[in-house]
C-alpha cells in the first residue's frame, strides 16, 4: 500500500516554477529518502505533502486523503528544516504543548524528550540550546503525536555522528512499527540508510530507486559517485 | 483547504497555557505589564494634583485617569499580541501549528484568553493603585472598571492579531501601534468632547471602538450604577473585538506560497 501518491504536481513559488510536474508514490512502512542538492525542491515537495504549500495543479494524496485534510492533522507529523519550537519555553514545555495538541499526555511528552536524547536538557529554555539540540527538540514535538506519516526536512543537520546514527535507528524502529517516514537530506551518505530513494534535481525526479539499485545503475559502490553518474547519463541523453 | 473550523476548548486552553508559560519566563515583561500603567497614572496624578476643579465637575485627573484605565490595556495588549503573533509567523511555529489538529479559531481564542487574563491582572493592579494611592474618584462599581479594561484588552489582542498579518517585520509591527491606536485615542472624546468635534471627525469617532470604551468608563465616572449606555458600549467593543478576531482568522492561511 502507498502512503503518499503524487500525481502531476506543479508548484510555483513567486514567478519561479519549483516543481514542474512530479509523479511518484511512497510505500507505507518504509523510510524514504528525499535526496538532492539545496534548491532542488525538497522542502517545497514536503510542504505540499503536509498540505501547507499552495499548489498550481496536480494532486497529492496522503494516507488515502487529499494532503492537508483535517482528518490528516493528527496522523501526519512535520518537522521543518529550521527548528520551529518556542525559544522562550523549555524543551519539556514545548513538547508537552504539542502533546496536548495531538491529544497525548505528559508521560508521552516526557518519553519523546528522552527519545531524542534531551532528557538532561528537558528543563532548559530552547533559546539556550545548541543548534543540534534545538533540532531534536523540534523533532520531539512531532514524535510525540506518534504520527502514521512523519515528514522530516533535514533532521540530522549539525548532529554529531553518534546521535545521527541513533536517530536513524529510531526512524527505522518507527518504520518497523508501521509508520511511514519521508526524510530529506542533501548529503548522500545518508542515502545508504534509507529503504527507498527519491533523487530530486531542479524539481525533477531523477530516480525512484533503492540504494542497492542506485549503486548498480550508477556503477559505483559510493552513492555520491553513483548519483553523479546517473545525473551525467541523464544529461547526456537529454543534451 | 478546508474552511471548517472545529472549535476545541481543550486545544484553545492548551494554547492559553502555552502563551502564559512563555510570559512567565519573561519576568521583565510581566513586571512592566503590571507596574508601568500604575507609574504612568502616578505621573498624571502628580501633574494635576493641585489644579483647582469647578464645583460639581469631576477633577481633571478623575476624568483622564479613568479613561487611561481603558487605554493602557488596549495599547499594551495590542503591542504584545502583534509581536507575539509575528514571532509565530517568522519562527515557523505558525505553519507547524496549522499542520496539527489545532484550528485557527482555537489558536486565536487561546491568545485572546491568555492576554485577556494578563490584562485582568493588570487592570486589578492599576485600578487598586489608582483608587487607593491616587484617590481616583469613580462613582460606579470598581469591578465594572476592571471589566471594561479587560474588554479593551481583548480588543487590543484582536486588533494586534489582525495587524500582525500585515507586518513583515518587527519594525513594521511596532509602527502599526500609532496607526491603529493614536487616531482612536485622538478622537475618543478625551482630548475634545465629541459634541464639539467637526461633523466628519465625529462620524469617524463613531466608527472607532475605543470611543465606546471611553464612553463606558465616563458613564462609570458619573453614575453610581451601571447604565444602559455603558452596557451598550461594552457590547459594541466586544463586538468589534469579535469582528477583528474573525478577520484575523481569515488572514491565517493554511496554504502559502
Amino acid at each position: 500500500m502507498d502512503a503518499i501518491t503524487v500525481t502531476d504536481l506543479v508548484v510555483d513559488r513567486g514567478r519561479r516554477r519549483v516543481l514542474p510536474g512530479l509523479t511518484f508514490s511512497v510505500p507505507a512502512g518504509e523510510v524514504t529518502g528525499l535526496l538532492g542538492p539545496s534548491g532542488s525542491g525538497k522542502s517545497t515537495l514536503m510542504r505540499a505533502i503536509v498540505g501547507v504549500q499552495r499548489v498550481r495543479s496536480g494532486t497529492v494524496d496522503v494516507l488515502g486523503h487529499p494532503a492537508g485534510s483535517p482528518t490528516l492533522r493528527s496522523r501526519v507529523g512535520y518537522v521543518t528544516q529550521a527548528p520551529s519550537v518556542y525559544a522562550d519555553l523549555t524543551v519539556r514545555e514545548n513538547v508537552r504543548y504539542f502533546a496536548a495538541l495531538y491529544g497525548r499526555g505528559v508521560a508521552e511528552a516526557d518519553a519523546a524528550v528522552a527519545d531524542v536524547g534531551l532528557r538532561d536538557a528537558a528543563g532548559q529554555l530552547v533559546a539556550d540550546l545548541s543548534g543540534g539540540q534545538r533540532g531534536r527538540a523540534s523533532l520531539a514535538c512531532a514524535l510525540v503525536g506518534a504520527p502514521e506519516l512523519l515528514v522530516l526536512d533535514e533532521p540530522t543537520v549539525g548532529l554529531d555522528p553518534v546521535l545521527r546514527v541513533e536517530l536513524w535507528d529510531r526512524f527505522h524502529a518507527l518504520a518497523r512499527a508501521g509508520a511511514t517516514l519521508v526524510v530529506s537530506s542533501h548529503v548522500m551518505d545518508e542515502a545508504a540508510r534509507c529503504d527507498r530513494l527519491l533523487l530530486l534535481r531542479d524539481g525533477a525526479l531523477l530516480a525512484d530507486t533503492t540504494p542497492a539499485q542506485l549503486r548498480t545503475d550508477g556503477r559505483s559502490h559510493d552513492l555520491e559517485e553513483a548519483f553523479l553518474n546517473v545525473v551525467r547519463a541523464r544529461e547526456g541523453v537529454t543534451a | 483547504m478546508s474552511t471548517t473550523q472545529h472549535l476545541s476548548a481543550r486545544l484553545a486552553l492548551a494554547t492559553t497555557g502555552r502563551v502564559l508559560r512563555q510570559l512567565r519566563h519573561d519576568h521583565r515583561t510581566i513586571a512592566m505589564m503590571l507596574i508601568l500603567p500604575s507609574l504612568l497614572l502616578g505621573v498624571l496624578h502628580l501633574l494635576w494634583r493641585d489644579l483647582p476643579t469647578a464645583p460639581g465637575q469631576p477633577g481633571t485627573f478623575d476624568r483622564v485617569g479613568l479613561t487611561m484605565l481603558g487605554v493602557f490595556p488596549f495599547v499594551v495588549m495590542f503591542l504584545v499580541t502583534s509581536i507575539a503573533m509575528l514571532r509565530e509567523r517568522t519562527s515557523g511555529t505558525l505553519e507547524r501549528l496549522l499542520t496539527t489538529p489545532l484550528s485557527r479559531l482555537d489558536l486565536l481564542l487561546g491568545y485572546g484568553l491568555a492576554f485577556g487574563l494578563a490584562a485582568a491582572l493588570q487592570a486589578v493592579v492599576t485600578v487598586t493603585v489608582a483608587t487607593t494611592l491616587y484617590d481616583l474618584d469613580v462613582a460606579g462599581p470598581v469591578r465594572l472598571v476592571v471589566l471594561i479594561a479587560v474588554v479593551d484588552a481583548v480588543l487590543g489582542v484582536a486588533l494586534g492579531l489582525l495587524a500582525s498579518a500585515f507586518a513583515r517585520s518587527e519594525f513594521q509591527a511596532v509602527q502599526f501601534m500609532p496607526v491603529i491606536v493614536l487616531p482612536q485615542f485622538f478622537l475618543c472624546g478625551l482630548l475634545l468632547p465629541r459634541e464639539q468635534m467637526a461633523g466628519w471627525l465625529q462620524a469617524i469617532s463613531d466608527a472607532l471602538p475605543l470611543t465606546y470604551a471611553v464612553e463606558a468608563l465616563g458613564e462609570l465616572g458619573r453614575s453610581a450604577e451601571a447604565t444602559g449606555t455603558m452596557w451598550t458600549d461594552v457590547g459594541v467593543v466586544a463586538g468589534a473585538a469579535l469582528l477583528a478576531l474573525a478577520l484575523a482568522a481569515g488572514t491565517l492561511r493554511r496554504r502559502t506560497d
